[in-house]
């Protein structure tokens, strides 16, 4: 199967997760298309679909300047599709554009199969089987679980059929759910929940009555604290056969973290710069790589 | 008159199943000793004769039994899984649940005529997923996710050519489930393939100033004053702070009881009620299961039964309808 458009090497910006203001997104996008490493630019509403009409006037301008600055642009659509209305966004999201579609949902991916479509990291590919049903129904690419060991990721980079593509920076959105918890925390209801999610450009923060960094909540979505950082990893995971490698948005200098991962997988400079340099940028959290060394996804495993 | 719910009850060891189809199960779901299902849990599960026996003892007696293969393989070591498949055909289970695709695939392919219901693991939450499982891999029932509102379920029936089956009782996720690695975050061990969430062996509990605190990993899920109860610390039931105020964020601890709405589900096009809790004890397994029998067959014959008191069985002693109300998302 032809892999549509997707190069060697590729360095992809995730779709921005939280609630950002969509003058701000749209900027940020602007500056992502004009001046960042990234070859691959997700854009498109993963936790709620509540929040998907104020950022869809923006999408034309902003694919525009992607493409215009030279980056594969791929469409990202919900977690958790629940209602019609929302399985009906995807539907027309599929029927008016031809730019490929990562799907989140399982009911998107079918709705997908038969032409070039993505697999995205909320849709559970954990074995070999299911990722070869998938290629063979026409993804092109498949971003892995974050979840994964590295022994799983090697096993699937070696069988695949697709691109695969690992999660190499950024909190984890290790949960979905029907319920909002930004609301539920402000003493609202989903329903009238005053947008409250808009707040925290980086998720509100969860604590344990220890007064511990725990979590951090994105409407329905709740993500780690931590941020996991494969930097160290990178070499490794290139070893394996891995080309693609994501890099979720947050309100730090992305096009920064860009150049960062970029010059590391360009043997720019080594793992050890990179980190340093990454350490300059994240002031909001610790590392984690945990989850790709078989342990708790918490935890930081220095590099040997 | 509506059509009788058919009633799935848990059986995390053989008493369990004995007492489930003496209780009035119609099916009973069980899964062998190993991380093949998704509550793999010391001293649970059955082992290949436990199984066969178990099987024996239900069908003479006219209940059903489903085998629970609804972990997610490995990469690399598909065997444990592609067993458990084979030997749930070979023992004449009547369906087997999975979640995994490529596993679906592998079970339609060697043994097509054992049945295939989809687990509540797989999360397939609207038309397009379910009609997917079903054309793509013959699916004929599927777990609904513990997400979805009474009308969203009705609508969902309207338009999908299988079987439902939905959660009435027991423990209950708050989060979409099969898409959660909050357990795995905090103790390496992923519900999805491990099978295990909050394992007991990653719970301890301190005691600090006359305080009980339950810690999960190394993180603190609760902090219990003198008198206060200590539930079980399930990650998603913690009482964490956000804006300054500790709460119980994601979910207070309670059971999930439908026995008020059976009526409804049934309107709503469900074919069958799932009891949960293959980690609970006979007398739950036994008391939980007759209350149910008895409001089902009162809600086939059109009657609406005073039904018994399960408080006891709840976590923390209280019940929650969840996501079937609007009002609790």
């Amino acid at each position: 199967m032809k892999k549509s458009g997707i190069n060697r090497k590729t360095l992809s910006l995730g779709p921005v997760l939280f609630h950002w203001d969509a003058e701000t997104k749209r900027d940020f996008y602007f500056r992502i298309a004009d001046e960042s490493a990234f070859d691959t630019v997700y854009v498109g509403e993963v936790a709620c679909s509540k929040r998907t009409p104020f950022f869809a006037p923006y999408v034309p301008e902003v694919v525009e300047r992607l493409q215009r600055g030279g980056k594969q642009v791929i469409l990202s659509t919900l977690a958790l599709i629940m209602s019609k209305p929302e399985i009906e966004q995807v539907i027309d999201l599929s029927k008016n554009t031809n730019l490929l579609i990562e799907a989140n949902d399982i009911g998107t991916a079918a709705l997908l199969m038969g032409r070039p479509h993505v697999i995205g990291p909320f849709i559970n590919v954990y074995n070999e089987d299911t990722l070869e049903y998938l290629a063979n129904q026409g993804a092109v690419r498949i971003s892995l679980p974050w979840e994964l060991p590295s022994e799983s990721l090697s096993a699937l980079a070696k069988y695949a059929n697709a691109e695969v593509e690992a999660q190499v920076f950024g909190r984890m959105p290790l949960a979905i759910s029907a319920r909002c918890y930004h609301a539920r925390a402000h003493g609202l209801h989903k329903s009238k929940c005053q947008f409250v999610c808009a707040d925290d450009l980086n998720g509100m923060n969860v604590e344990t009555l220890d007064g511990e960094d725990f979590l951090s909540i994105n409407g329905c979505q709740t993500l780690s604290h931590t941020i996991c950082n494969l930097i160290g990893e990178l070499g490794e995971l290139q070893g394996m056969g891995i080309n693609a490698f994501r890099v979720w948005p947050h309100a730090i200098d992305m096009v920064a973290v860009g150049q960062t991962f970029r010059d590391v997988l360009d043997r720019a400079i080594t793992a050890t710069e990179g980190q340093e340099e990454l350490a300059e940028y994240v002031d909001f959290a610790p590392f984690s790589n945990g989850f790709y060394h078989g342990g708790e996804g918490a935890t930081y495993v220095a590099s040997p | 008159m509506t059509a009788a719910l058919e009633l799935v009850c848990p059986a995390g060891t053989p008493a369990s199943l004995k007492a489930a189809v003496d209780a009035g199960a119609d099916v009973v779901y069980a899964g062998f000793a190993d991380d093949t299902n998704a509550r793999n849990f010391p001293g649970l599960n059955f082992t290949r004769p436990q199984m066969k026996e178990g099987i024996a003892y239900a069908h003479e007696r006219g209940c059903g039994v489903f085998i629970a293969v609804n972990t997610y393989p490995k990469a690399g070591n598909p065997d444990p899984w592609r067993m458990a498949i084979t030997d749930a055909a070979t023992m004449g289970a009547d369906a087997i649940i999975l979640a995994d695709i490529g596993l679906l695939a592998y079970a339609q392919r060697a043994h097509p005529q054992l049945r295939r219901h989809l687990s509540v693991q797989a999360s397939a939450s609207n038309a397009q997923a379910i009609g997917f499982y079903h054309r793509a891999f013959g699916v004929k029932r599927v777990v609904l996710p513990r997400v979805l509102t009474i009308k969203e379920i009705a609508a969902l029936n309207a338009q999908v050519p299988v079987e439902t089956e939905v959660f009435a009782f027991g423990g209950m996720c708050v989060m979409a489930e099969g898409r959660c690695s909050l357990s795995s975050y905090v103790t390496g061990q992923s519900p999805n393939t491990d099978g295990v969430c909050s394992p007991a062996s990653h719970v301890c509990y301190e005691k600090r100033d006359g305080k009980l605190i339950s810690r999960l990993g190394d993180f603190t899920l609760n902090i219990f004053s003198d008198g206060e109860a200590a539930g079980y610390p399930t990650l998603c039931k913690g009482r964490f702070v956000t804006q300054d105020m500790p709460s119980y964020l994601f979910e207070e601890p309670a059971s999930l009881n439908a026995l008020d709405i059976l009526t409804e589900l049934a309107a709503a096009g469900v074919s069958a009620l799932k009891i949960e809790g293959r980690q609970r004890g006979r007398a739950y397994v036994n008391q939980v299961v007759k209350t149910f029998r008895n409001a089902v067959d009162a809600a086939s014959r059109g009657e609406t039964v005073a039904v018994g008191d399960l408080g006891a069985m709840s976590e923390g002693g209280r019940e929650t309808t969840g996501a079937y109300e609007k009002i609790w998302h």
